[in-house]
């Protein structure tokens, strides 16, 4: 059949790029446009135009994307999808070409952090094209050099990157966690953190009050957030979808302000401080014993390192999280996840196929409670200092975010997401204090203009910080229109009682 | 003695009761139409009292000294511009993902939530804005020691939003626009056989929600005198309460769950402690929700297979 190209449509394109651009002139230009300071206002018009100009180019340029797009199959891809894919049981698992680029661009971010730039990118081409060679056992390699490489990662990496490392495996278990609540079981938790904070204020108040290690407030904070878990699980048993997001909603703050306002308890937002980091046996990492033990250099007669506490740190962490991760995937496939999956797609018929609803739903927050009260109880004990203040919403929706962008239910997706959005706006960061050096040194080479177009690229950079609670927003928007079942989607079981080429 | 204090902490409570019922109609309208929760609402009041301080700003700086004139050109250009935040939030977030999975218009609207807020914030400043003090005087019921007083700018609050009610419901009950909002809650997809243009119809909900948000945001404003990027958050969530109070999708409901949310949030920060009361909100949320979650004047839901 003879394919129809139709001409791209230039006008159409244009007019709607114009009133686009208009009605962000009118939407941009009070608020952008006009600076209240005092009773009194600053006009500064060109933001506003600036912006309307942006929007214009930016619809123009989509709307000839899209048009040529659809007709283009290479390009299907950029078109927004809606529909699940189906995952045939017994098949493969996940699409050969998505683990091999993952494993490849896990193993190049893992190795730039040593410093070696183009020895990463070599690193990952070999892995790609080594995966590419392996049969059937590609998924147990992948999974040995990710936990390998993982391992001894920190002891090659700064300490910078080592405390950026350790915040990335934080989200990476709160998400997780989230994924457990709303990415199997599909009930929208908008008050996750809650269960953080009850981990992380388990900890901390825990040892001032009760003296707690941390081995000991890791299994009893998991346990704390579980409980409240449970508690939160039963009231809104009943409740689904919007609903049950604001009462989580609601149950985040009320955490918080308690937390908040309960000066005497928990010192209200002054926080708990001197939050013991965790011992190896009772060995200390500290340059000088606080716990009344043997320090860890001492010990070993080796010269004492401020890192050695952040490696601790992140190799109990990475284990936990490894742990985490195998559990995740399991139950997954136990009959609590099927039913958790089912509950997702059809509580009534789930209800009157006989499953208990109560304790599937409970179950699921319970979990998903006490996953984030482990990433609590690290947060506390990796910071050493927690308040109120980092347990607000805004928290809530970062790890939502996370879950969001990886895919409902889709843990290699999470690990993902939570990893891009806590390393980027750091190495972001990272960037724009390194390049501005950089580009000065090459002002001698370079030709003037693009010179100061690179200063000014790399001190818009440097902002890049305050824009990130928009990029987020902006994220979760557009993943929502363009993916909303995430980057990695999960394929939805289907099972085929015979195959089509088996028929007598 | 106390039946002053309780009469005072009343009167607080019915004004502040009454810009949660303004906000708290574009919650149950929309919630009665498309069935989601626009938590972009509250950062949509917020938008609205940004802009009726700027449009303030300017309109002081064009010499109009009178007062009522001042605030009434204000008020319409406030809510002109914010409902077209409003129709814009409909148009880029939540139109694109009809007939999308379950969670994803509510995930949009969290995003939308967050754009709102930084996108103020990132043009404003992160500081607290102020509002001039434009009314001043009251009526003191009472005398000497013993007294509540009633400032007029509560009585302009309550009259207000009282009066914006009673046109939104003239408009939902009386007029063919009304009419055809009602169908398309009832079943949209019959009302489009009808031939209701129910995308127009949705978007004109979203602004109805919008007008209401501001003249809310400029009642506010005028009220505390006070606002910054962050205000929506809470006032949103506690409006929300006030619809699901009242029984969402019903508008009178909406303006009695807010009544009575204002003076019973006036009264426990008056009785027992401000530092709660937030606390208190969101907890009779909880309790409503699980106890009566069809709410004070709303339908029951039915589970539909």
């Amino acid at each position: 059949m003879e394919k129809i190209h139709k001409p791209l449509d230039f006008i159409l394109a244009f007019k709607g790029a114009f009133v686009a651009s208009i009605i962000a002139l009118l939407l941009f230009g009070p608020i952008m446009g006009l600076v209240l300071s005092g009773y009194d206002y600053q006009a500064e018009l060109q933001r506003p135009l600036i912006a309307a100009v942006v929007v214009f180019v930016g619809r123009f340029l989509f709307s000839l994307l899209f048009q040529f797009a659809q007709h283009e199959p290479r390009l299907q891809w950029m078109l927004p999808r809606k529909t699940a894919s189906v995952w045939v049981e017994g098949e493969q698992v996940e699409s050969k070409q998505s683990v091999r680029l993952f494993s490849a661009m896990t193993a190049i971010t893992v190795l730039t952090l040593t410093g070696q730039f183009w020895l990463s990118v070599a690193g990952g081409v070999v892995l790609y094209l080594l995966l590419s060679r392996l049969g059937k056992r590609k998924h147990q390699v992948m999974v040995a050099l990710v936990v390998i490489l993982g391992l001894l990662m920190p002891f090659f990496a700064t300490k910078f990157w080592l405390t950026v490392l350790i915040a990335a495996l934080i989200y990476v278990l709160l998400g997780l966690g989230l994924n457990i609540v709303v990415g199997f079981a599909g009930l929208l938790d908008l008050g996750f953190v809650a269960f953080y904070a009850v981990g992380a204020y388990g900890y901390g108040l825990g040892h001032e009050y009760l003296g707690l290690s941390f081995w000991a407030a890791l299994p009893l904070g998991a346990l704390m957030a579980a409980c409240f878990g449970a508690i939160l699980g039963f009231p809104v048993l009943r409740m689904h979808g919007d609903y049950l997001a604001i009462v989580t909603l609601g149950f985040g703050e009320i955490i918080r302000l308690v937390l908040n306002n309960w000066t005497e308890f928990t010192h209200g937002p002054n926080g708990v401080s001197a939050i013991p980091p965790p011992t190896l046996f009772g060995l200390e990492f500290s340059r000088i014993p606080k716990q009344g033990g043997t320090p860890f250099h001492e010990f070993f007669g080796i010269s004492y390192d401020s890192s050695f506490r952040y490696i601790f740190i992140y190799l109990i962490l990475f284990i936990i999280v490894s742990l985490m991760i195998a559990v995740v995937t399991r139950l997954r496939n136990m009959p609590i996840g099927r039913a958790w999956e089912a509950l997702r797609e059809d509580e009534i018929a789930c209800r009157s196929l006989g499953i208990n609803h109560v304790t599937v739903k409970l179950s699921a927050f319970s979990m998903g409670a006490m996953v984030g009260g482990l990433a609590g109880v690290f947060f506390a004990a990796y910071q050493g200092f927690i308040n109120p203040s980092s347990f607000t919403f805004f928290e809530s929706a970062l790890i939502l975010a996370i879950v969001v962008l990886g895919g409902l239910g889709s843990t290699v997706g999470v690990i993902i997401a939570a990893f891009i959005l806590t390393i980027l706006p750091e190495t972001l960061r990272y960037l724009a204090t390194e390049l501005p050096k950089a580009i000065d040194s090459m002002s001698d080479y370079l030709p003037s203009f693009l010179h100061n177009t690179l200063s000014t690229l790399s001190d818009g950079l440097g902002d890049i910080g305050s824009y990130r609670v928009l990029i987020f927003g902006v994220c979760m928007v557009l993943m929502m229109i363009w993916r909303p079942r995430g980057l990695l989607p999960i394929q939805r079981r289907a099972y085929h009682l015979d195959k089509p080429g088996d028929a007598k | 003695m106390d039946s002053f204090i309780i009469g005072q902490q009343l009167v607080n409570g019915i004004t502040l009761g009454a810009i949660y019922g303004l906000i708290a109609v574009g919650y149950t309208m929309v919630y009665g139409i498309i069935g989601m929760i626009n938590f972009a609402h509250g950062d949509i009041y917020m938008v609205s009292a940004y802009l009726g301080a700027i449009f303030l700003a300017v309109i002081t700086f064009f010499g109009i000294d009178s007062v009522v004139l001042a605030l009434i050109i204000t008020l319409l250009f406030t809510i002109v511009f914010t409902a077209l935040y409003g129709w814009s939030v409909e148009r880029i977030a939540y139109r694109p993902l009809r007939g999308s999975t379950r969670l994803a218009p509510l995930i949009s609207a969290i995003g939308m939530s967050l754009i709102l807020q930084n996108y103020v914030q990132l043009s404003q400043g992160a500081r607290n804005q102020g509002f001039p003090a434009l009314v001043e005087g009251s009526v003191r019921v009472g005398d000497g020691a013993q007294f509540f007083q009633v400032t007029y700018l509560q009585m302009i609050i309550v009259v207000t939003a009282f009066v914006s009610m009673g046109i939104l419901t003239y408009v939902i009950h009386k007029t063919s626009l009304g009419r055809a909002c009602r169908a398309t809650q009832q079943d949209p997809m019959m009302a489009e056989v009808l031939g209701i243009n129910t995308d127009r119809i949705i978007s004109i909900v979203f602004v109805l929600g919008a007008i209401m948000a501001a003249v809310a945001g400029i009642l506010v404003s005028l009220n505390y005198g006070s606002f910054d990027f962050y205000i929506g958050f809470i006032t949103g969530i506690k409006a929300f309460t006030a619809a699901v109070l009242g029984g969402i999708g019903s508008l009178p409901g909406a303006i009695l769950g807010g009544l009575i949310l204002g003076m019973s949030e006036s009264l426990f920060s008056g009785f027992v402690n401000t530092d709660y009361k937030d606390v208190f909100a969101f907890g009779l949320l909880i309790v409503v929700l699980i106890f009566k979650p069809s709410g004070l004047l709303g339908k029951p839901e039915i589970e539909k297979v």
